[in-house]
């Protein structure tokens, strides 16, 4: 290829940022000096092009010191890295968290989604001057919630929540938020039923900053006996837990292992899936926040039971404190041998590293998360082939959950048969709910599969005073509603899927009699049609056709746009390429049918 | 289950499977659109070139597989020993009446080949939606992440200006569906010149130069590669644009020459478009097994000077 560049040139700062990441240009066709050797040679190309990874934490460098992703700074990155300034501007302009036009050093993200508005948070037509709607923060336990981020060398990030109005309008004009509420006030439970949390147990007892106190508590003994059992014991274990994916799908864990493990192509990759961008999704935070380590710990274990030298957290650019917390994890494990070459003698090596998303949902789909973070626009692959063959970089690659991978710490230590004892005959184990919207104490909750809404909501206090039930949503925009008559559905895999909803990821958010249902039909519609890729016409064009007949109908009700939502959703569902167009029209349909809420 | 054909030199497997309760032995590697092709059946594609590697982003040649959860897009699904596929199920059917509605309420499928049949075939009525919006000239500014609110008092659409902004050829992005196909010729799969990508994202994606500059800012060499594979009318030679703005272009009665590139040694083959006695376009054959259809801008626009006759 031959680059070609345009005369916008990067400034000192955008330089700077770009250097920070990639070092400096050696060459003039990098944007370094020019030499007189320079008019004969250049050496570029294929070295260079095995850098493409290196594009997104580039594009965050500049967008972090900058606030914006400008012309000169791609041109900068073009020669750097070799890469068409058309390629990067369609890279940069995929995610919501860049801006590929000038705007402020302050950003003020205001959620504007389904559990904030339900509990009195702004919607996207009341936002305060210089602030901008944001979807789903995965703070809903403390709704209304705010991200403000000011560029700069460091950029800052911080979250409020929940955040009144006069707090949204301060922050908008320079305010800066006082620290977040602790870890612990998303855990209800650790002040009740401490003794009984497993995946939980160390959040608010240890400090997740601090390594001793990770192993004080624990911390790192399943590794060592993961490495007794060696690769294939563990696999056995994971086998025999029963344990299936917590991010959504369900998949047998123990068999994506094995058929990883088993793949002759290497290198193998580990990634964790740690973009929660599921509406009314927070549980994957709180770990990470709280329990930083432990994810540390269950990559390595993963990692090492399928033969992976190299590991990612893909992780949620909107979560400030998860990424500082993880990362510091990440750099007290390798200081202290548990990262790195020869873990704990074993001859095992396992690199890990973060890599940060940028404000888009798709990438939280197992394939689009390769293309984010080999540099591309993040649309999902096609399947087949499947990422355990063909993955990141196009080797064989895990893709887990955070919450999937946290749970294989007590599989490994009190071995699969004792896991797959708790939980039902088809959901095993312990799982975890994010409980919002209108009970006393939300939260995440950790409970053996088995308790009913009913009992969930118990256990997060009942509802709220003065607010009875309206509607539930199980498993986020992409699951669906039930009703106050769902009360006695168990909350497992079987019983939600036998009544026409799902699990999805654990979320169960209450909406009570003061929720607008049409608004938050008019909301999901809208998610959709901002969060699609864009890449398959049932799902581009769908979704905004969604939208345009749930507004229609939000002023009257006719049948044929019931109709024509009905036969949207079934092309949607059958011809879309991945999971996002697929389950985009679930909420809406289980909210028209189940709950009538469009019923002439 | 799997015997070996040989073709030419190479050694392929071949596969037996079920296409609409018949059997069928096609080789490995094929896709099952080639393998109703062979057998004779249409599908109806969009998206799919003969040239590019299918995105199978359009969902129009969806069908059923056995074992499948949702359809499967038979321009990219390879075939599988003992797979059982339909064609014609009530399930593909609705698939692609809708592909066909929601892609012609949104885009301006005039030029598109086989549309108006197919829409007639399936029973699909674009208009059904609702009544489209105006055209707009603001889709290359769109806020990733974040739209207007609908009202539903309209249909979006990705009507819009055509962009002229160099003398060979036109961009004309209402009439786009977004088939990835110019920007895989303009780069990874042909051109290796990457002037175009893909930029935005969901309704708002569209094909732009870096920051939507104008081409001639950018780094397209004119080879138009990507007029070639563009399936709808999108890119077009400026010649061809501007005769179908003054209602002088007449398809019919043009006459298609096949010839060779007299600019270098390469020898592309050329396919020159006559009406009333002048060049009015040039394409490529894409099935040739050398340059798949791809010139460069002398053999794809240098024609003038053959029209250069004393008055
Ligand atoms: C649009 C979309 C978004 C998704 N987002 C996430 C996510 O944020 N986190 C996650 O773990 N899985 C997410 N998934 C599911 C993943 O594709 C994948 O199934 C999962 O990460 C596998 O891990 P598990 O087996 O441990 O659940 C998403 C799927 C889709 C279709
Ligand atoms: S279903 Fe939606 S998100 Fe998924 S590939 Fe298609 S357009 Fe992209
Ligand atoms: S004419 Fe050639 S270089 Fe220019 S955009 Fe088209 S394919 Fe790319
Ligand atoms: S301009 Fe043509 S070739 Fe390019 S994506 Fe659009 S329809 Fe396809
Ligand atoms: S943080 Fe606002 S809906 Fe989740
Ligand atoms: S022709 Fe197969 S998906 Fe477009």
């Amino acid at each position: 290829m031959d680059l070609k560049v345009n005369s916008s040139v990067a400034t000192r700062d955008e330089r700077d940022a770009v250097d920070s990441v990639l070092g400096k240009p050696t060459q003039y066709t990098q944007g370094g000096q020019r030499f007189e050797q320079d008019l004969r040679v250049s050496r570029a190309g294929e070295a260079l092009r095995n850098l493409r990874h290196m594009l997104l934490p580039t594009l965050h460098a500049v967008n972090d010191r900058i606030g914006w992703i400008s012309r000169g700074s791609i041109n900068y990155i073009a020669q750097q890295l070799d890469i068409a300034p058309a390629e990067i501007y369609g890279v940069a302009s995929f995610y919501a968290l860049f801006s590929t036009t000038e705007r402020t050093m302050r950003q003020v993200h205001v959620c504007i989604d389904l559990a904030c508005r339900a509990m009195g948070g702004l919607r996207e037509d009341q936002l305060p001057e210089g602030t901008h709607p944001s979807p789903c923060l995965g703070t809903c336990e403390r709704a209304p919630a705010v991200l403000v981020i000011e560029a700069g060398n460091p950029a800052r990030h911080e979250v409020l929540a929940p955040a009144t109005p006069v707090q949204i309008t301060a922050l908008a004009k320079g305010a800066w938020p006082d620290a977040e509420a602790t870890v612990v006030s998303a855990t209800p439970q650790v002040a009740t039923d401490s003794k009984n949390l497993v995946l939980l147990g160390r959040i608010g007892k240890v400090d997740p900053l601090s390594i001793s106190d990770y192993q004080e508590h624990g911390g790192f003994d399943a590794l060592r006996k993961a490495m007794q059992l060696g690769a294939t014991g563990v696999i056995d274990e994971v086998n025999a837990s029963g344990l299936v994916g917590r991010g959504g799908a369900a998949f047998q864990t123990g068999r994506k292992w094995g058929a990883v493990a088993g793949q002759p192509a290497f290198p193998h990759y580990a990634i964790c899936n740690a973009d929660e961008s599921e509406p009314g999704t927070f549980k994957d935070r709180v770990i990470m926040e709280g329990d930083p380590f432990a994810l540390v710990e269950a990559m390595i274990i993963a990692s090492f039971a399928t033969g992976c030298e190299q590991g990612f957290i893909y992780l949620r650019g909107e979560y400030p404190r998860a990424i500082r917390n993880v990362q510091n994890a990440i750099d007290e494990s390798t200081k202290h041998g548990f990262l790195g070459a020869n873990i704990l003698g074993s001859g095992f090596n396992f690199a890990l590293s973060i890599v940060r998303g940028a404000g888009a949902y798709i990438c939280g789909e197992e394939t689009a998360i390769f293309n984010s973070i080999e540099g591309y626009r993040g649309e999902p692959r096609n399947k087949p082939p499947f990422p355990v063959e063909v993955g990141v970089f196009g080797k064989p690659t895990l893709v887990n959950n955070v919450e999937t991978l946290v749970n294989v710490l007590s599989i490994v230590k009190d071995g699969g048969a004792a896991y797959a004892a708790l939980g039902t005959e088809g959901s095993k184990g312990r799982k975890l709910f994010c409980l919002s919207g209108a009970v006393a104490k939300p939260g995440v909750y950790e409970v053996e599969f088995g308790i009913t809404l009913r009992q969930l909501i118990e256990l997060g206090g009942g509802m709220r005073n003065g607010s009875t039930l309206q509607a539930i949503l199980l498993g986020g925009a992409a699951g669906g509603f039930v009703g106050p008559s769902d009360l006695d559905l168990p909350l497992t895999m079987e019983a939600t899927r036998a009544a026409g909803s799902s699990l999805g990821s654990g979320v169960v958010m209450v909406l009570d009699q003061s929720v607008d249902m049409v608004d938050q039909l008019r909301r999901i519609a809208a998610f959709f049609r901002d969060e699609s890729c864009g890449q398959c016409v049932p799902c581009r064009v769908g979704t905004v056709r969604q939208e345009e007949i749930v507004s229609r109908l939000a002023k009257g009700v006719q049948a044929q746009d019931i109709e024509l939502l009905r036969e949207l959703g079934t092309v949607m569902r059958d011809a879309s390429i991945c999971g996002l167009g697929q389950t985009a029209n679930s909420a809406i349909d289980s909210a028209i049918n189940k709950l009538k809420v469009f019923a002439q | 289950m799997s015997t070996q054909v040989t073709t030419g030199l190479q050694v392929r497997r071949s596969v037996q499977l079920t296409i609409d309760d018949q059997s069928v032995t096609v080789a490995e590697g094929e896709t099952i659109l080639s393998a109703c092709r062979t057998m004779g059946k249409e599908i109806p594609t969009l998206c799919y070139g003969d040239t590019i590697t299918p995105k199978n982003a359009c969902r129009v040649c969806m069908v059923e597989v056995e074992g499948s959860r949702v359809l499967v897009p038979s321009c990219s699904r390879k075939v599988e020993p003992g797979m059982v596929v339909r064609t014609d199920t009530e399930r593909t059917d609705h698939s692609r009446k809708l592909v066909l509605e929601l892609l012609g309420s949104s885009v301006d499928l005039s030029l598109t080949k086989n549309v108006a049949r197919w829409n007639t075939e399936y029973g699909s009525e674009p208009t059904r939606f609702g009544k489209p919006a105006a055209p707009t000239n603001h889709r290359d500014e769109a806020t990733t992440g974040h739209h207007h609110v609908a009202d539903g008092s309209s249909v979006s659409n990705v009507l819009q200006p055509v962009k002229i902004d160099n003398e060979l050829y036109i961009r004309d992005y209402s009439k786009c569906i977004m088939c990835y196909q110019c920007v895989d010729a303009c780069g990874e799969q042909w051109q290796n010149t990457f002037a175009i990508g893909v930029a935005g994202r969901g309704f708002d994606i569209r094909i732009s130069t870096e920051f939507n500059v104008d081409l001639t800012d950018s780094a397209c060499v004119y080879c138009g590669n990507c007029i070639q594979v563009c399936p709808t009318g999108a890119l077009m030679f400026t010649s061809e644009h501007n005769m179908r703005d003054a209602g002088t272009w007449k398809e019919e009665e043009q006459t298609q020459t096949d010839t060779i590139c007299p600019y270098c040694g390469v020898g592309c083959a050329l396919t020159l478009h006559v009406q009333d006695n002048e060049i009015v376009k040039v394409s490529s054959p894409s099935d040739h097994s050398v340059t798949h259809g791809n010139l460069c801008i002398k053999g794809r626009f240098g024609f003038q000077h053959v029209q250069n006759r004393a008055e």
